[in-house]
Formats: C-alpha cells, structure tokens, sequence
C-alpha cells in the first residue's frame, strides 16, 4: 500500500476536523477489515487515514424504552451480537450478525463500517472504478456479471451494495446520525445510499469530512422481522442475495410491511412491490410466495446474472415466513 | 507493501529451527525489550498526524513491550514477522479473509494482517508463541496433534489461536457451533474434520483442567 499519515482523534469534532472536504485525500478507518484491503489493492490510496478507534463515545449500544436502540457507529459486531437489549429486542439483528461468519470480523468490525463499506464489484476492486469503465465503455453489461445487479441496474452503476446490515436496519426504520463541520444531520438510513450517476460520486451521501457518529433503531415493539441469506457456501463470504423483511402485524394480519433487499442493487432495495403484496393480507405461504413474486417483477437481470431472480424471490418467501413465526 | 527487513534478527535466526522457535526456545527479537512498562495509550498529542515516515510505536506482545520504528502503513502481522521474527502468525491472504494471520488483542481474535501496528499501540497482542512456553503444549495444540488436524500445517497457527479464542466464548461447544465458529478461518488441505474433532476434544479437556484446577493458557 502507499504511504499515508496516521491520525487518531480522541473526539468526534476533532475527526471531523482531519478529514478533507474532497474524496481521495482522507479515508476513516473504523474496523479496517475493507479500507485496508482497499488500500493494499491501491484502490484507495489517501494521503492521511483517520482511526475513530480512540473515540470513546463512539462506541456502546444503549436500549431506552420508548427510544429504542442506540448504536454507537464504532460498536462492534461482537457488542452488538451479545447485547441483552439486542437479543431480547431486535434479535434480527443478532441473526445478522450471525451471518458474518467470522469470529474475528466480529472483534474487529463496526456497525459504521458494515454501512460504509465499498461494493464487492471485482471490476472496481481491480481498479476500473466504481463505475467500472474502460475507455469510457461500462464493462459488466458484456463482461462477467455473475455477482452484479438485477434490480435499479440500468447503468451506469452495476455494483451491488455489499452492506450485510443494511437491509434489516432499514427494515427496523433506523436513522443514521451524521457529523460535519457545520454540525450534525440524522437522516433516515436508507438516505445514506445513492446510486451514483457520473465518475467521482459515490453510493454514499455521507460528505467526505463527515463520519456516522450513531446508528437509532425504534423501538421493535410488535414488529415481527428476520432475516435471510442465499449463500454460495456457509463459511466467510458475501451472500449471493439477501432479504430482510419487518411487518406489524394484528393477529394475523399485516398492517404494513418493509421489505429490504442486499446484494441485489447499487443500494438496499426497498421493495415497494413486496411490501404491497404483503399489506392487509392474511400471512399464509401463498401470501409469502407472492411477496417474492412482487419483490422480482421488476427485475432486468444481465447476461449472467438471471439466477440471482429466483434466488431472490425465494429468500424473500423464507424471510417473510420467518418473520411471521416472529422472527428466528 | 514494503516494509524493511533485516533491521536485526529474522525468523530462522542462528541455529533455531522453526520447530525449536515454536517451541519458545532461543527467540531472538529485534527492538528495545520493555519487560515491565506500564500500558500508556499512545502519547502523541491528539489528533496530531504521525507518518508517513517511520515514527515510534510501542507494541505489547505476549506480555513484553517493545519498541520499534515503523511507518503507519505497517500492519501488525509484518511488525511481528519481518521486524520482531514472530513468525507464528502466517501470512496467506493478506485480506482480512483466511485467519491464518490470527493473533489476540486484548483477548479477541483479529486478522494481524488487517490491523494496523500503530493502532495496536496501548493494547496486549497475544501471538501462538505465548501458548506453547517451555516445550508445553496447549491442550488445544495437544488435540490438534491427536486427532491428525493438520495436513501441510500452514494454517495451523492461526486455527489454534481462533480455537482458543473460540473455546473461551463456547466452553461445551456443539459440532455445529464449532463448524460455525471457526468460518473465519481456511483450509486448504480440507483437515477441517480434524480440525472439529479437536477442538471438541479440546473442550473436555479444558473444562476438565477447569475442574480438576489446574491452569492452561
């Protein structure tokens, strides 16, 4: 990797104050499991990286009745997983925890970072950029796209969003707090990710000199959610598509449903049809396999890519399933 | 990435064998040795930017300081293999994906390959060295060697170091929960049915120890 200077604040407006009002100039280093990685590829090369690792109030996850949950943007995996409010409360969101099945990604990653991390794209990892272009030609439309978007892929973003937290936090209505220079924002999660349309924009609305400081759940009560996962295999990887889904129910009826998608599309995919599909039903198998249906029809997979459609729309039946059991 | 070696002693150094080394015989380490320094954070002022050069970091490994001038892009696994002959740890992937690299800090298990050592300052490293002092080995290590869990053994390190983690968080573990657990570390050779079968008998050993009060690790 390149030479870089080293800053490690001890607060949040003294990190803020580090990072550079341009992209490419400074690089948060949260856990370290993606940026370093980047960073060794030459795909990130900034000048000065800065660690929120000594920014004590950026870590802790707090449980308010009434407020819900507060996790602190450098929170582990590992604190969140064996959070008693967590695992009483949200334990969604233990199951997903569960899916990084790492030990030591648990030790070492953050919440901020599963957010922040930049797609699995092989085309960007190997340095065509986000966009993945060679002399101004898009190369996943003709190239391998096995792994690429079947969903808000009509170019010229075909990377998909690689966060494996960010479907059921937004699932659970999480908003995000931001810190800048001029002060704070909170901005509803699924605000956080764009789609970037031209070189140089990212899939974050995040500034470059800002950083999450905490990620708010609300209160779970008499929400149903889960997760699942297609996978490639069971050990350390990205999943293949993912669905996560929240519904409140009365008896056995939905009232309203959010319905996310990852690793599907440049961001998480809000399924506005499987959410429909789900609305004022009576939860049956039909129902479940119809929201799957919905979640898909507007798919326009690639050349390689038209088998992640099915596994979609079965890993939504099975997350829809699993969350009308109340959640596993 | 370049990081400078040959600023003292290497692995293999003198006479020692790699197996004589694992052992924790004759370990010859470059660096200041600060047996007994208090664990300060980082004393820089804060915020300041360090590096890119070289600048100061003291490390603490396997409950020793050390002191040794490193540039920020150094990670903890090249400190402990290239500048300090800590070789225990491998390096495979170099991608925060394999687990071959992994060290404890402040008893959790990390990829060292994906930690900075300068962000390393303040904390305790554990390597696989400090488990096998004076010849003895650790009752994960004892069933490693029992039950064959190796084949060319170079991810062996790094499957101790994640079982002993592991063991401590899951003390009666299932087959399950072992598969499960150690996801974050590879296998080549595919001795991953050794490897559970150790680590299951491992546990009895250990709660065993436990009970009987006699000390491991």
């Amino acid at each position: 990797m390149e030479r870089f200077e080293y800053a490690s604040p001890v607060s949040r407006k003294e990190a803020v104050g580090l990072l550079a009002e341009t992209w490419g100039e400074t690089e948060i280093l949260a856990g370290g499991t993606d940026v370093l990685s980047r960073m060794k590829d030459y795909v990130s090369t900034p000048k000065r990286l800065v660690s929120l690792k000594r920014i004590k109030d950026l870590k802790g996850v707090h449980y308010a009745p009434g407020h819900g949950l507060r996790i602190g943007s450098m929170a582990t995996l590992r604190e969140i997983k064996v959070n008693t409010y967590v695992q009483r409360y949200y334990p969604a969101l233990v199951d997903t925890a569960n899916l990084i099945r790492s030990q030591q990604l648990h030790s070492m990653g953050t919440i901020g970072g599963s957010l922040l991390q930049r797609p699995r794209c092989w085309y960007y990892r190997l340095g065509y950029g986000l966009l993945a272009q060679y002399e101004g030609k898009s190369l996943p439309p003709e190239g391998d796209n096995r792994y690429h978007a079947i969903l808000g892929n009509s170019g010229p973003a075909y990377f998909t969003s690689p966060s494996t937290f960010a479907p059921i936090l937004i699932a659970l209505e999480a908003r995000v707090e931001l810190l800048g220079p001029s002060g704070s924002r909170t901005i509803p999660l699924e605000k956080l990710f764009t789609t970037p349309t031209k070189t140089g924009e990212r899939e974050h609305t995040l500034h470059p000199n800002e950083i999450v400081t905490e990620i708010l759940v609300p209160p779970a009560g008499g929400i149903r959610s889960a997760v699942h996962e297609i996978r490639q295999k069971e050990g350390l990887d990205w999943a293949l598509t993912a669905a996560a889904v929240a519904l409140h129910m009365k008896d056995n009826t939905v009232r309203s449903a959010r319905v996310v998608l990852g690793q599907v599309a440049p961001v998480p995919w809000d399924s506005q049809e499987a959410a429909h599909a789900l609305v004022g039903k009576t939860l049956s198998e039909q129902v479940a396999e119809a929201a799957g249906k919905a979640a898909v029809s507007e798919a326009t997979p690639l050349s390689m890519n038209g088998y992640k459609v099915q596994l979609t729309r079965v890993a939504v039946k099975r997350a829809v399933l699993q969350a009308a059991k109340g959640g596993a | 990435m370049k990081t400078k070696r040959g600023q003292g002693p290497e692995k293999g150094t003198g006479n020692v064998s790699r197996r004589d080394f694992l052992r924790g015989a004759g370990v010859a380490v470059s660096g200041t040795l600060l047996v007994g320094e208090s664990m300060a954070e980082p004393a820089e002022a804060s915020g300041q930017a360090r590096g890119p050069g070289e600048v100061p970091v003291t490390l603490r490994i396997n409950g020793e300081a050390r002191q040794l001038d490193l540039e920020p892009r150094v990670t903890l696994l090249d400190a402990l293999r290239d500048r300090l002959g800590i070789t225990g740890a491998k390096k495979v992937c170099d991608r925060a994906t394999c687990g071959a690299c992994t060290v404890l800090l402040d008893d959790e298990p990390v990829y060292a390959c994906t930690v900075l050592a300068i962000e390393a300052e303040g904390h305790n490293v554990t390597t696989i060295e400090h488990f096998s002092k004076g010849g003895q080995l650790h009752p994960v290590m004892k069933a490693f060697v029992d039950h064959d869990a190796q084949q060319c053994g170079f991810c062996t390190p790094g499957f101790v170091m994640a079982s002993i983690a592991f063991l401590k968080n899951h003390p009666n573990p299932s087959l399950e929960e072992v598969e499960k657990g150690l996801g974050g570390n590879l296998c080549r050779c595919g001795t991953y049915h050794g490897i559970r079968l150790a680590v299951l008998e491992a546990a009895k050993t250990m709660t065993a120890q436990d009970e009987g009060g006699s000390i491991h690790g």
